[in-house]
């Protein structure tokens, strides 16, 4: 049955019906896989363990590859002649993968991940790794020689770049399954960063191209869970702990149960991704929809739809009637960086630069859940404070987020300013409640202009700030570079930047319980705009209620006090 | 004109005394709770309680509003200036002096003037405000979405404000059990129906004739 209707259903719902038939099944091959790779782990090519705070992106090989339990593919790759040959760049695969998957090539080159470019039709605003500031590394252009490690296409070192040329594409970075795929920043950059990419195994490039399948966790969080230049730092919902999570980490991606990838939720069509913080579906009131269709969300609704709660007890009926202003993630992320992965919540720049007998070091003062040390200052970055199970910043949130970017002037004098910041509010019948990663940070602003900086950090030359520690020469270089005019002046400003957490979400019996808004010093005793039943009362109205009620309890306790006393004295006389 | 122990409150009227004083000590237990009062039971425990024991309740005045429209029992609430100053005048300081009450419970007229003021005030206006406004309030999710965040304070605010007067009345009614010869003697006609009555001849002799077993 399930197989007969299955060709008639979108992916989501074939999971759904065949998540049961393939309980047992994924259950022993689990435990075949842990059970050969324990065997066939050879202790020569153990990795050498991952420095959570000196990459960028995950540069090293997985230890244990994930295996997908989803894939329907009909092909395998290690049976094709036109793989077998012995290639010696990334280049040439491509080719050899664009020699069948004829059109892949210009659907992938619209994608985000190979433009770094995202125009919001709403705000106008011209946004994507390309063009924006954040408040970590603060930006990747101009600094490509290092970034675009993440980017997933070959040698882009700077704006001579061709991104009309297919060849360029790096398919094996999301398709590689044998987890031995790694890649490293375009250019060295200066001497002393260039040591952290070194003596590494060159890639067996026909291995990999044999490998291929659709892309595990791994293949995504080797870049997503390094976000923000190390494991877990920006997002706080995404680290290397979701590579092999158990059910208390994350009920979908859960490896022993339904071990989602990401592309489950994160659904694709011709290499277009569902899902994007630029342009985030904050409410979606369409539901599940009919098999087949809604091929473009990642919402939690698209498989749980609008009423997720089975309505058999008054406090589901409830429950389901918060989903139109509370957001599931809200209640069903009850903390961040739960995997025992750090993520950072403050950087102060201003501290970076210093340095010991000439040379830049760094303090490892924390140390996370599964027991890393992780810096708190690096000379080349500042210092940082961590955090981990930590509650998220709740917000009204209609999924538009404004961004300071590079063309925004701001006021300093207000203090701070947000390098992107979520709009919604109660009164708006498109928002929810949502929760956010904050993260602050002190960063370097051009006091003149009043507007942000391009920083040249990467380089081997004189102006790289990874190199020089002289953020002047740094943010003029960047910003000549980018022809960004730069008024040679530069101060130091708080920032806030928020992120939608959507990832890390627990079993049911881990959720919010509702004392945990509904109370007095809950978790939204800062959130304005309505009333929050257990947390808003008028302190006139309960007074004058609490008073009315004494008045009368005192009222009564005269009046029993005066029978008392005149029966006693009528009872004398 | 003779002093008799008849069957005052029947059956129903006494179940429906009863268990609606039952779900008014909920209501107020819980509802205290959610308004952050108290936290002696869990959020969710006390939603669902407070919900649960709402919709008995509002179950309840349904079966209570049939009952007295068809048994006629709403005159015993129709309110009269008859007799009311010499009942207020009584508890004001007659009470103090030892003075007997001056009301005699009648076969058509069990409750004092006073007392009848009361209880009809309580089911025309306090009772209907905490279930006009608790269904509204229940209900906010049907409505809010289109209003501003802010249109649920009215709602909650006027609710809580009713909340503290229907605790006001329970005081007072308990109170005032404790003020005839015994709290016992206040409370058992509500247990076991039976209450001490005026009854003119007619009815003493329909009593005893029609309905042996209400008269003793």
């Amino acid at each position: 049955m399930t197989f007969m209707v299955s060709k008639y259903m979108s992916i989501k719902h074939q999971q759904a019906l065949m998540r049961k038939s393939f309980n047992l099944a994924s259950g022993l091959m689990l435990f075949c896989i842990i059970f050969t790779t324990q065997i066939l782990a050879n202790p020569a090519q153990t990795k050498q363990k991952l420095d959570a705070d000196m990459n960028f992106r995950q540069d090293n090989a997985v230890e244990h590859p994930t295996k997908r339990t989803d894939s329907n593919s009909t092909a395998d790759h290690s049976k094709f002649e036109d793989l077998k040959v012995p290639f010696s760049n990334g280049s040439e695969v491509t080719k050899a993968c664009l020699k069948c998957h004829t059109e892949a090539g210009h659907q992938f080159m619209k994608n985000i991940h190979w433009t770094w470019t995202y125009k919001n039709k709403k705000t106008g605003q011209l946004l994507g790794k390309k063009h924006l500031i954040n408040n970590f590394c603060t930006n990747a252009r101009g600094n490509e020689g290092m970034c675009a490690q993440c980017h997933a296409g070959y040698g882009w070192k700077d704006k001579n770049f061709d991104f009309s040329n297919q060849n360029n594409i790096d398919c094996v970075v999301c398709h590689d399954r044998t987890g031995s795929y790694y890649k490293t920043p375009p250019t060295k950059g200066n001497k002393s960063c260039s040591i952290m990419f070194e003596n590494k195994q060159a890639i067996q490039w026909s291995e990999v191209a044999q490998s291929v399948g659709l892309p595990a966790r791994e293949n995504c969080g080797g870049c997503h869970f390094y976000g923000g230049g190390g494991d877990g730092v920006k997002h706080g919902d995404l680290d290397s702990s979701l590579i092999h999570p158990d059910k208390k980490l994350d009920v979908h991606m859960n490896e022993a149960g339904a071990n989602f990838a990401c592309t489950q939720c994160h659904i694709t069509k011709k290499h277009i991704w569902a899902g994007s913080r630029y342009n985030v579906i904050a409410k979606d009131t369409e539901g599940t929809g009919k098999p087949g269709q809604r091929r473009d969300v990642a919402s939690c609704e698209s498989c749980h739809g609008t009423k997720p709660h089975p309505n058999d007890s008054l406090a589901n009926i409830k429950l389901n009637n918060h989903v139109d202003r509370v957001a599931c993630q809200t209640c069903h992320i009850p903390t961040i960086a739960r995997g025992g992965v750090a993520t950072k919540t403050n950087w102060d720049w201003r501290t970076a630069g210093k340095t010991r007998n000439g040379e830049g070091y760094k303090e490892k003062n924390y140390t996370q859940g599964n027991g890393e040390h992780r810096a708190t200052y690096k000379s080349i970055k500042g210092d940082f404070i961590y955090g981990e199970n930590l509650v998220p910043h709740y917000g009204w949130f209609n999924g538009q987020m404004i961004y300071t970017t590079i063309d925004t002037q701001f006021d300093p004098t207000n203090g701070f300013i947000n390098i992107n910041s979520y709009t919604g509010s109660a009164n708006d019948v498109n928002s929810r409640i949502w929760p956010f990663k904050q993260m602050h940070t002190v960063q370097p602003y051009d006091k003149g202009n009043n507007t942000l900086v391009y920083m040249h950090l990467w380089g081997n030359d004189e102006n790289a700030y990874w190199g020089n520690y002289d953020f002047g020469k740094a943010i003029k270089a960047g910003m000549e570079k980018n022809n960004r005019p730069y008024s040679g002046e530069y101060s130091f400003i708080d920032t806030y930047s928020y992120w939608p957490t959507t990832h890390m979400v627990a079993p049911k019996e881990d959720a919010l319980t509702c004392a945990e808004c509904h109370s007095k010093e809950g978790r939204l005793k800062d959130l304005q705009g309505f009333y929050l039943p257990g947390r808003d009362s008028y302190n006139w109205l309960d007074i004058t209620g609490l008073l009315a009620i004494a008045g009368t309890l005192l009222g009564v306790l005269m009046h029993g006090l005066i029978r008392l006393f005149s029966n006693k004295v009528r009872n004398q006389s | 004109m003779s002093l008799r122990r008849i069957m005052l409150f029947t059956r129903f009227e006494r179940f429906w005394h009863w268990s609606q004083m039952l779900l008014i000590m909920i209501l107020l237990f819980t509802g205290f709770g959610i308004h952050g009062f108290h936290a002696f039971l869990s959020f969710k425990i006390s939603v669902t309680l407070h919900t649960a024991s709402a919709l008995i309740l509002l179950l309840l005045w349904v079966f209570a509003i049939f009952w007295h429209l068809t048994t006629g029992t709403w005159r015993h609430y129709v309110p009269t200036t008859n007799g009311l100053w010499k009942v207020t005048k009584f508890y004001a300081y007659g009470i103090f002096k030892g003075e007997r009450h001056p009301y005699r419970k009648a076969y058509w007229r069990k409750h004092n003037p006073l007392q009848a003021l009361s209880y009809l005030a309580l089911k025309l206006f306090l009772f209907p405000a905490i279930w006009i406004s608790g269904i509204y309030y229940l209900l906010y999710s049907f409505w809010g979405g289109a209003t501003s965040g802010e249109a649920l304070t009215w709602v909650a605010m006027f609710h809580t404000a009713i909340a503290f007067a229907i605790l006001i009345f329970v005081i007072i009614h308990v109170y005032l059990l404790t003020t005839g010869h015994s709290f016992k003697e206040h409370v058992m006609p509500m247990v076991n129906g039976f209450d001490e009555v005026e009854l003119t001849t007619e009815e003493e002799a329909y009593l005893e004739n029609d309905e042996p077993e209400h008269i003793k």
